[in-house]
């Protein structure tokens, strides 16, 4: 057993774990943080892509021991006071998700490509996504969101990493497409 | 007073209620399921395709530390039967026993051996690898025309056939006789690949027992919580009354998860053994094994025409890969396709037969279109060889044998009545959006210049049967169960209504169409209403959710049921308002009485009303809920037509999506959001089959295409942006007027690529490319044409098939394929 300690989402938790432990499993099975699914067994289909200190990573393809004195944002940590991110809005309003299990990994992976680079081509995000498999959208509405995302932060120069610019805006009751 | 609903709830693009559980992380996956001293449940599977199970010896396994049980086939065989197959399609169809873990024998690589029980799931997997097995073994069937042979290798020795059933349909005159009379004539051999349905979700299952009183919770990911809750009691002997189903959130199906599991009944029988409650997982790769796989036919078909391109008959021959075992609805998969050959086409004959063969390989069954897209596939690639026969547009020959949309309701030559549609109007359209006309001129402009890099046209109509189903017709087909759906609804006392269904959404936002449904009949707002579905405790009643059946069966279901709950209401309004009924008017959620507007009590009133019942009409019960339970009358029929626009680069054998447009008419549409959300994923799912995918066997029946590392789930970065649009002709035979969409993108998109392909190459002498048409199959395919190879009219490509392990060594593997020699002719 090795002693860790990790930063999940504004949280500290120290546990042993055995070293070959993976972050997915750490995450789901030891913190009940179960935002954060599993989709394959070769860091193919990138449902279980978090953030580790800055960089996304596949947490099936970390172990929870190299995460030690690290800081995770998983899905459940983007939203602040209840308060949407731009994605999580976007990926709603422009229908992004149908059973939903692909979507915090993508919403992970769609949060680094905007810190990278803020104002994505349609082209630029589909490449960007490669890593993360959906199986029901066929990905137009991902693509979409994205861009709405995008869109979104460049108006209001927020960074899309903390809460939508027009604080306490209500979410639209019908698609914008 | 409680809000009325302003708008019509029918054809809003309403966000949808499910997203904000999914888009934060608070959702509730099987596997996310903990339960005091929950244990986790392992299973070891062959290694061999085929081989006579000589020792297990699961002992050295309970040494390894945190495991708690551990069991063979044997162990479990007493109080656990055969997994069910509910649709033995013919009176003589060859059933053989299915055990959960085998006993005697192993019949695909991956089939279960052993269990272990462990505390924690790494434990479990870990004492896999500790369980002692024995394999004799035997040779592998992989070809499904050598498995038919007399001297074959049988799958299961004690039926001494390989022959699972053979199904006959022949209808109008005589096929033979329309070939004496035709003056055209085509036969060609098309080959539906095996592909893997890739739900993202991975199948789980967590059995929770209350030893005691012998009470389970099965939680699962699953499309059929009701089906399954039956066919488990059957299995494992629990009685139904004592057994609970829940499908919690489900992440997609796609037909994978239509299904009973030997893992779900292990996980049952396994708990009520040890008196603890049990969780199974599998892994992607362990899925790749387990759960059943779609598609897996090789399609003989004829047809014989006039030179003016009438279509005269059509015979189809196949031959279906069971798999190994009859899973669920195994037999029934190419007989869902059998009445959809014709397409949207008239004939004077046709002629079917379908025979099941086993194999030593993963079961197949239902996945997205289920037996359709295979039909429709093959009736769309031989038009467009019709059309190049006759030298006419492919547009045109279909044009000349559609029914025409004055022909409604029309009695096809495979025995359905089409109830309506316009052809005429959704070809045009996508016509329109296509551009079709300047991408003929620029692909005529390239052709000549001979570029390297060519343009494809293809172009596929279809229709399908789905909202499956009259139950009277299901009982024509051997089918073990009806098709009816069930839905109620709950007035609550404070106004707010919950919807309980039967259907079981895995991502198709029934929360959100069952809610825009009943605000709009009931008149009381969207967020007002509450849908309740996937657990037979609190939705006692269903048949669960495939076959494009929830809205025209489900949904329909809940508008009637909302009626019912109008109709009540209107006794006791008409009471409170002391009028009498034929003086009530109902609007927007408000009965008023005729000529004095301001005598009026809302829905939500009246519920209360009705809770209180302090004052209702005598002989009236003190509730306004209501039921319904809806057996359709009829099939729907949605349709479409799907245009695809390619580029191959004949050197390197890629092929690009340039435009892809489809117009399909769904019927009246609840949620235009939703449908094309629906056709987006259905679209990406056959373009996947065309382009991508296929589950690839070796000689020895090893899945070679094992992992998601080997097996090409597309991307972002792989597909286009699609255009889709929709014309709307109401079904007739229900009230809402809709029809089924989960599947209709799947159904015609593969044959529109494919077509395109081929017609990027005709010029060069190909003439068919076989699926998935990935880069390695297109340029050896080319290469083939130029050197003259191109001549084989009969069929397409060599006569052993994908499905073939023969095939293997004779260079059949796919992009796999180090040989080169799989020319396409």
């Amino acid at each position: 057993m090795t002693h860790i300690k990790v930063n999940v989402d504004g949280t500290t938790y120290e546990d042993d774990v055995e070293p070959r432990l993976l972050l997915a499993h750490y995450l789901r099975d030891r913190l009940g943080l179960t935002g954060t699914p599993i989709g394959c067994d070769t860091s193919n289909c990138g449902a279980c892509t978090v953030d580790l200190d800055g960089a996304t990573v596949k947490s099936c393809s970390v172990l929870a021991v190299q995460a030690d004195g690290g800081e995770v944002t998983t899905i459940q940590g983007l939203a602040r006071d209840g308060e949407w991110t731009a994605l999580q809005r976007a990926f709603h309003e422009r229908h992004g998700l149908q059973c939903g299990y692909c979507t915090p990994g993508m919403i992970m992976a769609a949060r680094d490509l905007l810190r990278e680079n803020p104002r994505p081509t349609s082209d630029e995000v589909r490449q960007a996504l490669e890593g993360n498999l959906c199986r029901c959208t066929g990905y137009q509405n991902i693509v979409r969101a994205v861009l709405a995302a995008a869109d979104e932060e460049s108006a209001s120069g927020r960074d899309e990493a903390g809460p939508g610019a027009a604080s306490g805006q209500q979410v639209t009751e019908e698609a914008t497409a | 007073m409680t809000d009325q609903a302003v708008d019509h709830e029918i054809g809003r693009a309403r966000l949808r209620k499910e997203d904000a559980r999914l888009i934060t992380g608070q959702t509730t996956w099987t596997d996310n399921i903990q339960v005091a001293g929950l244990l986790h449940m392992a299973i070891l599977r062959s290694p061999l395709a085929h081989a006579r199970l000589t020792r297990v010896d699961v002992s050295p396994a309970l040494e390894r530390p945190g495991v708690i049980a551990a069991f063979s086939g044997a162990d479990l065989a007493e109080g656990l039967g055969s997994l069910p197959c509910a649709w033995p399609v013919t009176e003589d169809i060859v059933l053989p026993d299915h055990p959960p873990v085998a006993v005697d024998e192993v019949r695909y690589a991956g089939d279960p051996v052993a269990v272990v029980v462990a505390r924690d799931r790494y434990a479990a997997a870990d004492a896999l690898e500790a369980v002692e097995v024995d394999y004799d073994p035997l040779p592998p069937v992989l070809d499904l025309e050598a498995a038919l042979a007399e001297d074959a290798p049988l799958v299961h020795a004690d039926k001494g056939t390989n022959r699972c059933y053979t199904w006959p349909l022949a209808t109008g005159e005589s096929f033979d006789a329309v070939r004496e009379r035709a003056e055209v004539t085509l036969k060609r051999r098309y080959h539906q690949q095996r592909l893997i349905p890739n739900a993202m979700e991975p199948r789980a299952v967590v059995v929770t027992p209350i030893a005691a009183s012998g009470e389970y919770t099965v939680h699962s990911a699953t499309q059929i919580p009701h089906i399954l809750r039956i066919m488990l009691a059957t299995v494992t002997g629990i009685p139904e009354q004592k057994l609970r189903v829940i499908a919690p959130d489900v992440g997609g199906g796609f037909g994978s998860k239509l299904q009973v599991y030997g893992e779900e009944a292990l996980a049952l029988a396994v708990a009520r053994r040890i008196g603890r409650p049990v969780k199974w997982t599998e892994s992607r790769s362990e899925g790749y094994l387990a759960t059943h796989h779609g598609r897996g036919m090789i399609q003989d078909v004829e047809i014989a025409a006039t030179r003016e391109g009438r279509l005269l008959g059509l015979k189809v021959d196949l031959l279906a890969d069971m798999g190994a075992y009859l899973m669920l609805v195994t037999p029934g998969i190419p007989i869902l396709g059998a009445f959809m050959y014709p397409g949207i086409y008239k004939m004077d004959a046709y002629e079917f037969n379908c025979t099941g063969v086993f194999t030593t390989r993963t079961p197949t069954d239902a996945y997205r279109g289920a037996g359709r897209p295979e039909a429709t596939f093959a009736i769309e690639r031989i038009m467009d060889e019709l059309a190049v026969e006759l030298g006419l547009d492919p547009v045109e020959v279909r044009r000349r044998n559609w029914i025409r949309h004055e022909e409604f309701p029309y009695a096809t030559i495979a025995g359905l009545t089409y109830d309506s549609g316009n052809y005429e109007a959704a070809t045009e359209k996508a016509l329109a959006l296509f551009g079709y006309d300047d991408l003929r001129a620029e692909q005529r402009r390239r052709n000549e210049r001979g570029d390297t890099v060519r343009l494809g046209i293809g172009v596929s109509t279809f229709t399908e049967m789905c909202g499956l189903a009259p139950s009277r017709v299901l009982r024509d087909l051997r089918y073990g169960a009806g098709g009816w759906e069930a839905a109620s609804i709950r007035m609550l006392p404070t106004g707010k209504v919950e919807v309980v269904t039967g259907t079981s959404p895995h991502g198709q936002g029934h929360e959100t169409c069952w809610s825009q449904i009943a605000a709009d009949v009931l008149g009381v707002p969207f967020d007002d209403v509450e849908v309740v579905h996937g657990d037979t405790k609190s939705s006692p009643m269903g048949m669960d959710t495939y076959g494009s059946r929830s809205l025209a069966v489900g949904g329909e279901a809940v508008h009637r049921a909302a009626v019912k709950v109008v109709d009540k209401a209107r006794k006791v309004a008409a009471h409170l308002l002391e009028a009498s009924e034929q003086d009530l008017e109902f609007s927007a959620g408000v009965f008023s009485v005729k000529g004095s507007p301001e005598a009026r009590r809302t829905i939500q009133e009246i519920a209360f009303e009705t809770f209180t019942s302090h004052d209702l009409p005598d002989g009236v019960e003190p509730s306004i809920n209501a039921e319904t339970v809806l057996d359709p009358e009829n099939f729907s029929f949605p349709h479409g037509t799907h245009l695809c626009a390619v580029e191959v680069d004949t050197e390197t054998g890629k092929t690009r999506i340039r435009s892809y447009v489809c117009v399909d008419d769904v019927g009246t549409v609840v949620n235009p959001m939703i449908v094309e959300g629906q056709v987006h994923g259905g679209l990406a799912q056959g373009i996947a089959q065309a382009l991508f995918e296929e589950a690839v066997y070796d000689d020895q029946g090893n899945l070679v295409s094992g992992t998601m590392a080997d097996y090409l789930v597309p991307s972002a970065a792989d597909l286009p942006d699609f255009v889709t649009d929709r014309t709307e002709t109401p079904a007739v035979d229900n009230a809402m007027g809709v029809k089924g969409v989960g599947e209709a993108g799947t159904i015609a998109s593969t044959p529109a690529v494919v077509n395109a392909v081929v017609d990027a190459l005709r010029p060069l002498g190909v003439r068919d490319v076989r699926m998935p048409c990935s880069p390695h199959r297109v340029w050896q395919a080319v290469r083939a044409a130029r050197s003259g190879a191109a001549g084989d009219v009969e069929g397409t490509g060599p006569a052993q098939s994908g499905q073939s392990g023969q095939a293997a060594q004779s260079g059949d593997v796919g992009q796999y394929d180090p040989s080169g020699k799989e020319g396409q002719a």
